[in-house]
């Protein structure tokens, strides 16, 4: 395949990033890439479970969680893991404007998580002087949500350079794998999220 | 043909060419020039502990500096020789061995070795600093959240930078295995070093994680206050030694078993016999690298587990001798009947049997839980894990390096010189580390900086020093031996040894573009199975056409100094918040090359098919 | 020439208990004499396992020997090609079950004997003795006795003795090789095991898990009497006043030098300290777990720790700053120490 076909295709394939050995490879191996992310995060997890009751005198989780917010927090991350679905079926249809579209309203609805994330850890620290110094509980608490925020940073960044870079050129064979594993990242950190609800704040206030 | 292009072209362009270089074969020599650096610099510690030791209450090395010996020698071994050593073979071997081009993902074969490089420098600042690394390659907390100085810090860094640079190389490789086998190399056909690469990078993807997360978390105990393995804030410092050999234990059998496919090829290329039971072969690699997983505790029978997950590792450890008991008399069985023909390779090889074999028999004794209260943390387990990581990994890269130079650089080592370093290292190291056992049942513990007089310990210290010493006697004859060989340059023709799989398809060492026309494969041993069918290459599998290659790149060495750089950054804002610009300043290189990587396309060239014919026609 | 060969049959068997006596190593220190219960279980399991391995190995080895003989590569067979053969199932059954076999006789009295050690169902009925790690030197507490002693720990023959440990700093692991195997002694949460020895004598303990610059330092002593002996030792450590003025000047010169400048940490009689109790210093059968029992060691130990044993807590004690201890008052303080023997039960006893 010569390089003309990869970045002006004549009529684009029904699954347009797998066309390509290129884009196969980075399928495949982003999958591996989050077999090991679930490792990391199961290890954040595990440590997590040891130290949530060693709260050393501190705040314990009954005390500092409320559901509102996380409700919240979860609604938009699942809302914006639906929206990345909406564009990556825009991106089979090769209608590229609607996948920018749908892109445009998971970053926002990523950003609206984020804010509330750090409006929370803000609240924490100020409102109950608790923080990663507090307890062995507060290390394990900010660490293990901190890298799942750190996630969501890194996947707004990745997402919106992809949708700035190729705003002008459109859909083609050599883009194409990037936004799809670049929704991937995103799916994973949702599920992640729905973890993090479960384990920490639901067993926390229960 | 490019290495003499190379010396016309002077070592300026040399050096750019190797530090922007994405092939994956200049890589393999990047990492086998790393890995041999390190391999030395491990040595001369290793050497300078058995010094302190060859008599009781000796005083060559303060108690300090003694520990930073210890720490440093365990985790340069491990990290920066083995590690690479292992990679520099998968590189220079795999993809040749599965018929193609380059890895999946060049631009980050290059990363992965860059980060693995600076990482490595990184451990080692320490010792310019005040103090290299102090608590042990294991680095158990608490004494490794409270030594003082910053020799933990740069333990921390350097190994969070170099782990990095190990996963993406995992992942690289499971993709490449996957996706880029040549027509015909179904997996059943994969060579056995190919198939346990393949094996080594799932364990890789799911082990280094575990340490990647306790690195963290001990970062920010001893660079930002937390509490996570510190008691008075109510952490938990065994959560460490969990993490630790959650990634640890598996590590083992990253390190063993590529070793163990390289035994396999040159077992069966000596014997000129096809491997013995090769389904089972791979089944077995498969079983080990699965229990690998299920076992780490048995690292820790005294923490106080309690006697129900004492048993369960206990069994589940025992298991895995089944199927390392296999691979034994498969190999055995491949030899029976054989031509055995013993070059330096294979005489590796065959000391690697019985030597491994006796690690495998103490493994298992270690395994039982009652016994190991004697043996843990006792010279004992200090013999049992040297004769698997030396008689099994050390040895099997000191085969690998014979059977495979050839293909990589295109000349021999001298065989004679070849013996001579084996006789040498193969009985230093029986010296050095049989009586170890002893010791440490006589009650000698491990990293014991000093042992009492009056003790009868003084006897088999003396001997084991003097083995080491014969071990690295050894060493400088190999290092001449290479050296010779460079400033020789005698060429050897593309199959020297009389192969069986692909990579002795092609000339040495092999094209840029490895294969002219991707081979087609008939079956395991590809290149045996045409020459026995009187045919003297493989049957392409497509006409000759343009190849596609990547593009060099110089963002990896960029990207992976931004680490480095953000790394002094995360370790001095201990001491002053000023430090914080360092690590702007390093994650901005960083973040900057990955958004230049993001954004410039970078398509690759291709060689044309004229030119491909021009070639030979010359 | 009966006699004659007698004698030669005598020394020549002397000679061999020597060689493999030594080769065992120290006795009451290695872990191949098992002088207690715990070392006896567990030598058993060496043993059993080594057995096995021992035949696999012999296995392993003749059919590794035959092949290099039979099948190495003659001369002018150079290109003889073998007969390539894919594997055998008959004979990859029998490689995989019988190692099966050989490691359940393993598995089968490892299990039994973990549980078996970790056994606490006699442990309010035994002595109980709390054990503090340091960097780098032993605490033992007698739960019940209220006896407080360091380095050296009296315990009768016989007996299970419950040590409780716990860490106050690092990790630290407390191992008697003939007496038991090791546990490790972590500072967030308790570690216990027993140990019970079976004959009379001083057994050599050592600190098995790094715990820093004198790791290879920090020794113990198990001092195990017979349970008469024991009961005298308990009473007359219950009994002792640490405040008892010695009999000579020097040694009351040395009292008074000692409760102006090391009262501070270290302590005489049963109260709880920073530093090491010296109660029954008199009977030590070592200086700071490692030095020859001796006036002039004692003396240099105090005025120059650091030498001894690099990194120890008393590097920090205000003599050493400011240097109000010379050679003369480290002297006295040392006739004062080596005076303290409260019971006439000391490591001499137990034989």
């Amino acid at each position: 395949m010569s390089d003309q076909d990869i970045l002006n295709p004549k009529h684009m394939p029904h699954n347009p990033e797998k066309a390509t050995l290129e884009g196969k490879n980075k399928f495949i191996g982003f999958w591996f890439f989050l077999g090991g992310e679930t490792v990391l995060f199961a290890s954040l997890f595990g440590t997590y479970l040891a130290l949530r009751n060693s709260v050393n005198d501190g705040k314990s989780s009954e005390e500092l969680f409320g559901l509102g917010l996380v409700f919240i927090m979860t609604m938009l991350l699942l809302t914006s893991s639906l929206t990345s679905v909406y564009a990556m079926y825009h991106m089979k249809n090769n209608d590229f404007k609607k996948m920018q579209l749908w892109l445009g309203i998971t970053v926002a609805l990523g950003l609206g998580f984020l804010a509330c994330e750090i409006y929370e850890f803000y609240h924490y620290i100020h409102g109950y002087h608790f923080t990663m110094r507090s307890s062995a509980f507060g290390s394990a608490f900010y660490t293990l949500v901190g890298f799942h925020g750190g996630h969501v940073v890194f996947g707004l960044l990745w997402i919106v350079s992809l949708m700035i870079r190729n705003a002008k050129r459109g859909l083609n064979l050599y883009n194409a794998p990037k936004y799809y594993i670049a929704s991937l990242y995103w799916h994973f950190i949702d599920v992640v999220w729905v973890f993090i609800f479960t384990v920490v704040y639901l067993m926390g206030v229960l | 043909m490019s290495t003499i292009a190379a010396n016309k072209r002077g070592f300026g362009s040399a050096l750019w060419d190797y530090i922007t270089t994405v092939d994956h074969k200049k890589i393999a020599i990047l990492y086998l020039v790393a890995g041999g650096f390190f391999f030395l610099l491990g040595g001369l510690e290793a050497l300078a502990i058995r010094w302190q030791l060859i008599q009781p209450m000796n005083d060559f090395v303060s108690a300090g500096f003694y520990n930073e010996l210890i720490t440093m020698h365990g985790t340069t071994m491990i990290f920066l020789a083995a590690m690479p050593l292992i990679f520099a073979f998968m590189n220079a071997v795999v993809p040749l061995q599965i018929g193609a081009r380059d890895v999946a993902f060049p631009f980050l074969n290059s990363l992965g070795f860059w980060l693995f490089f600076f990482g490595g420098i990184m451990l080692n600042v320490g010792w310019f600093t005040g103090g290299a690394a102090d608590a042990g390659w294991t680095a158990y907390a608490p004494l490794s959240t409270t030594s003082a100085g910053e020799g933990v810090d740069y333990y921390v860094l350097g190994l969070q930078i170099s782990g990095a640079g190990t996963l993406i190389a995992g992942i690289n490789f499971l993709v490449t295995i996957v996706n880029m086998r040549a027509p015909g190399m179904t997996y059943m056909r994969m060579p056995l070093f190919t198939w346990t690469t393949f094996v080594v990078s799932a364990l890789i993807l799911f082990a280094f994680p575990a340490l990647t997360v306790g690195l963290f978390l001990m970062m920010f105990d001893r660079l930002f206050g937390a509490g996570f393995f510190n008691a008075d804030m109510g952490g938990n410092s065994v959560i460490w030694q969990h993490l630790f050999w959650i990634f640890g234990h598996p590590e083992v059998y990253i390190l063993i078993l590529p070793a163990f496919g390289i035994f396999s090829e040159i077992i069966s290329t000596f014997s000129k016999k096809r491997l013995f039971g090769y389904t089972a072969m791979v089944f077995a690699t498969v079983l080990i690298g699965f229990l690998g997983f299920m076992v780490w505790a048995h690292h820790m029978f005294t923490v106080g587990m309690g006697p129900a997950a004492n048993a369960i590792f206990a069994v589940a450890t025992m298991a895995i001798a089944v199927p390392t008991g296999i691979k034994i008399f498969n190999w055995l069985f491949t030899l029976w009947g054989g031509n055995i023909k013993l070059t330096t390779a294979m005489l590796w090889t065959l000391a690697f049997i019985p030597t491994f074999t006796l690690g495998g028999m103490t493994g298992v004794m270690l395994a039982a839980a009652t016994a190991d209260y004697q043996y843990h943390d006792s010279y004992f387990v200090v013999a049992h894990f040297h004769y698997v990581i030396v008689g099994g990994v050390v040895f099997g890269l000191f085969a690998g390096l014979h059977y495979w130079w050839p293909k990589m650089f295109g000349t021999m080592l001298n065989e004679k010189l070849g013996k001579l370093t084996f006789w040498l290292f193969f009985i230093g190291f029986h010296l050095t580390f049989f009586i170890q056992h002893f010791l440490g049942l006589m009650g000698m513990p491990r990293r014991y900086w000093v042992y009492l007089e009056d003790q009868n310990l003084d006897l088999g210290n003396f001997i084991s020093t003097i083995g080491a010493l014969m071990m690295g006697l050894g060493t400088i004859v190999l290092l001449y031996n290479i050296v010779l060989t460079c400033i020789k340059g005698e060429k050897v023709g593309g199959d020297p040894w009389d192969g069986r799989t692909l990579e002795w398809a092609i000339s040495s060492p092999a094209p840029f573009y490895n294969f002219k026309q991707t081979p087609l494969i008939r079956g395991l041993d590809a290149l045996w199975v045409e020459k026995s069918e009187g045919r003297k290459g493989l049957t392409p599998a497509e006409p000759l056409g343009d190849i596609h290659m990547p593009n060099g790149s110089i963002l990896p060495i960029i990207m992976s100094f931004g680490f480095f750089v953000a790394g002094f950054g995360f370790i001095y804002q201990k001491y002053d918040l000023s430090w914080l610009t360092l690590i702007f300043i390093g994650m901005g290189i960083s973040l900057a090359t990955m958004l230049i990587r993001s954004v410039k396309d970078d398509l690759g060239f291709h060689i044309h098919k004229e030119d491909l014919d021009k070639e030979a026609g010359e | 020439m009966k006699d004659w060969m007698g004698k030669i049959r005598t020394l020549s068997l002397f000679i061999l208990m020597t060689i493999v006596l030594s080769a065992c190593g120290r006795e009451n220190l290695t872990a191949l004499v098992p002088k207690g219960y715990g070392a006896e279980e567990s030598f058993r399991i060496i043993i059993i396992s080594i057995l096995v391995m021992i035949f696999v190995f012999i296995v392993v080895m003749a059919i590794y020997v035959y092949v290099l003989i039979r099948y190495r590569q003659k001369k002018g067979q150079e290109n003889m090609i073998p007969k390539q053969t894919e594997g055998n199932h008959t004979l990859e059954v029998i490689w995989t079950v019988i190692p099966i076999l050989l490691l359940i006789i393993i598995a089968v009295p490892t299990v039994a004997t973990t549980y078996d050690l970790a056994d606490e169902s006699e442990k309010e009925d035994s002595i109980n003795v709390s054990v503090t790690g340091m960097q780098f030197w032993w605490h033992f507490e007698y739960e019940d006795e209220g006896i407080q002693t360091s380095q050296d720990l009296y315990i009768p023959t016989g007996e299970k003795v419950y040590v409780n440990m716990l860490s106050s700093d690092v990790l630290h692991s407390f191992w008697v090789p003939s007496l038991s195997g090791k546990m490790d002694v972590n500072p967030e949460n308790e570690n216990s095991m027993y140990i019970e020895a079976y004959e009379e004598g001083v057994y050599w303990g050592k600190c098995a898990e790094f715990c820093g610059d004198s790791h290879s330092l920090m020794d113990f002593k198990i001092v195990a009497v017979s349970p008469e002996e024991y009961e005298e030792w308990v009473s007359d450590m219950q009994n002792l006043d640490g405040e008892t003025t010695p009999d000579t000047t020097t040694a009351q010169e040395g009292q008074e030098l000692f409760e102006n400048s090391c009262l501070g940490c270290h302590a005489v009689g049963n109260t709880p300290s920073v530093g090491p109790n010296l109660s029954n210093f008199g009977d030590r059968t070592m200086i700071a777990g490692v030095l020859e029992y001796n006036k002039e060691e004692l003396v240099e130990w105090i005025l120059d720790p650091a030498s001894k044993k690099p990194g120890n807590g008393m590097l920090g004690a205000d003599y050493l700053q400011d240097d109000t201890i010379g050679e003369d008052e480290a002297d006295k303080i040392a006739e004062y120490l080596m005076q303290l023997k409260p019971s006439d039960i000391t490591p001499d006893s137990a034989q």
